[in-house]
């Protein structure tokens, strides 16, 4: 069982999706204004991740691997009808606010990229940990930017107010900046930065190496 | 055709898929590297989303909303639930058709996109783009605009981009940062450039 557990954690942070495989990006920008919103979200992601890996490992064996591209897109997209439709069923406010990524977890790279790169190689049970993990990966970036996003720009979380806000007769301006877009691309750098930082094998081989400053007596 | 200006126009700048809307991100980040297969890949975008949003419209109005099947003696059938699988399905036979089309008549664009024509199936900012002419209801004509537009909009980005980063790989970065947190970073900036653009009223 030692092989089930590397495969549900290495994802979180040594192999993350998001800051180091760049994979789903788009949605981990645009749904992370509101933190209940994003929770949704993550949780519509990592049950479609688990089970397009689950069901197309399942089939691996007997999937011509000419037409594996459009068998692989119909069982994602049938998951994700079966997704957007619960969600319009159950819970509409939060689908209205998602508004078109429920349907682009399709074209959401992990699904796809985990289909192709795990699940085509390895039994169903793992992929579906496989599938598990990095949704849970995914899952985090997308949380803890979410986190900062409302509580600093509109001094809540999941709605409940935790910094009062000038307006409301408390201490706290809002940062209006939080709630745009600029933001989260601003945040996620600062991620990769922080875990980078950690991580050091992360760090990306520079294409040019700066030439050490050879002529400052002359300069000045 | 004042109206489909004024949408177009829109679709590029006000509503940037790339810098706005946030569509697309993965291929944005990881071919920007070098201008020109940044504009190989900004072309093969523009042609794909003005052939595959007005075709998901005529599917959707013809074929998949609420009583487009009366004709059929079918009333009140509604095939909205199909919608995901049936856009999905369109833009993956466009591009393989857009990319025989091309091997077999325009074999320089071809080998000009190469690898770009099949990852193009999934960049959402073509889905996206479907989705929300859905969305917001366009008619056909609107449709055309809106795709050329979103296409448009999102080949100026990634060609800027990539302009940016052809200049930024001379710099000497801090080294968590080297790579895509800078990239990150950047493009963040440029966003926060086109939010100027958004107060402009058509």
């Amino acid at each position: 069982m030692a092989g089930a557990k590397q495969v549900l954690l290495t994802p979180l942070f040594e192999d993350n999706p998001i800051a180091l495989q760049i994979l789903g990006v788009c949605s981990a920008l645009a749904v992370t204004t509101q933190l209940s919103v994003t929770l949704v979200m993550c949780v519509a992601l990592t049950l479609v991740t688990a089970f397009s890996n689950l069901f197309i490992s399942m089939i691996r064996n007997h999937m011509p691997s000419s037409i594996r591209i459009i068998v692989q897109m119909t069982i994602i997209a049938s998951l994700v009808i079966a997704v957007d439709q619960f969600l319009q069923a159950f819970a509409f406010e939060i689908s209205k606010n998602l508004s078109v990524f429920v349907g682009l977890i399709i074209t959401n790279c992990i699904v796809m990229g985990r289909a192709e790169a795990f699940a085509m190689k390895n039994p169903p049970g793992i992929s579906f940990l496989d599938g598990i993990g990095n949704g849970m990966g995914y899952s985090i970036v997308l949380i803890s930017v979410a986190c900062i996003r409302e509580l600093f720009g509109s001094g809540s979380l999941l709605g409940y107010e935790i910094l009062p806000l000038i307006e409301n007769g408390g201490w706290y301006q809002g940062n209006g900046l939080m709630l745009l877009s600029p933001s989260a691309f601003f945040i996620i750098g600062f991620l990769i930065w922080g875990l980078r930082s950690v991580r050091k094998e992360q760090i990306e081989v520079r294409e040019f190496r700066i030439a050490p400053q050879s002529k400052n007596e002359g300069a000045f | 055709m004042e109206q489909l200006l004024s949408l177009f126009v829109k679709a590029v700048f006000i509503e940037n898929m790339a810098l706005q809307m946030f569509l697309g991100m993965c291929t944005f980040l990881a071919v920007s590297k070098k201008i020109e297969t940044a504009i190989g890949l900004g072309v093969a975008v523009v042609v794909v989303q003005l052939i595959t949003v007005p075709v998901n419209n005529i599917i959707f109005n013809q074929l998949l909303r609420d009583g487009a099947l009366d004709w059929l003696g079918l009333p009140g059938m509604s095939l909205q639930f199909l919608g995901f699988l049936c856009y999905i399905g369109v833009i993956a036979a466009m591009v393989q058709i857009l990319e025989m089309f091309l091997d077999k008549f325009v074999p320089v664009l071809y080998n000009a996109l190469g690898v770009f024509l099949p990852l193009i199936t999934v960049n959402c900012a073509i889905l996206g783009a479907t989705l929300f002419m859905v969305e917001r209801d366009y008619t056909f004509s609107e449709s055309v605009a809106f795709g050329l537009g979103s296409g448009f909009g999102w080949a100026l980005a990634i060609v800027a981009l990539a302009g940016i980063r052809e200049k930024l790989k001379y710099s000497d970065v801090p080294e968590g940062l080297r790579g895509l947190g800078i990239t990150f970073i950047t493009v963040g900036l440029m966003s926060l450039g086109f939010m100027s653009l958004s107060g402009v009223s058509l």
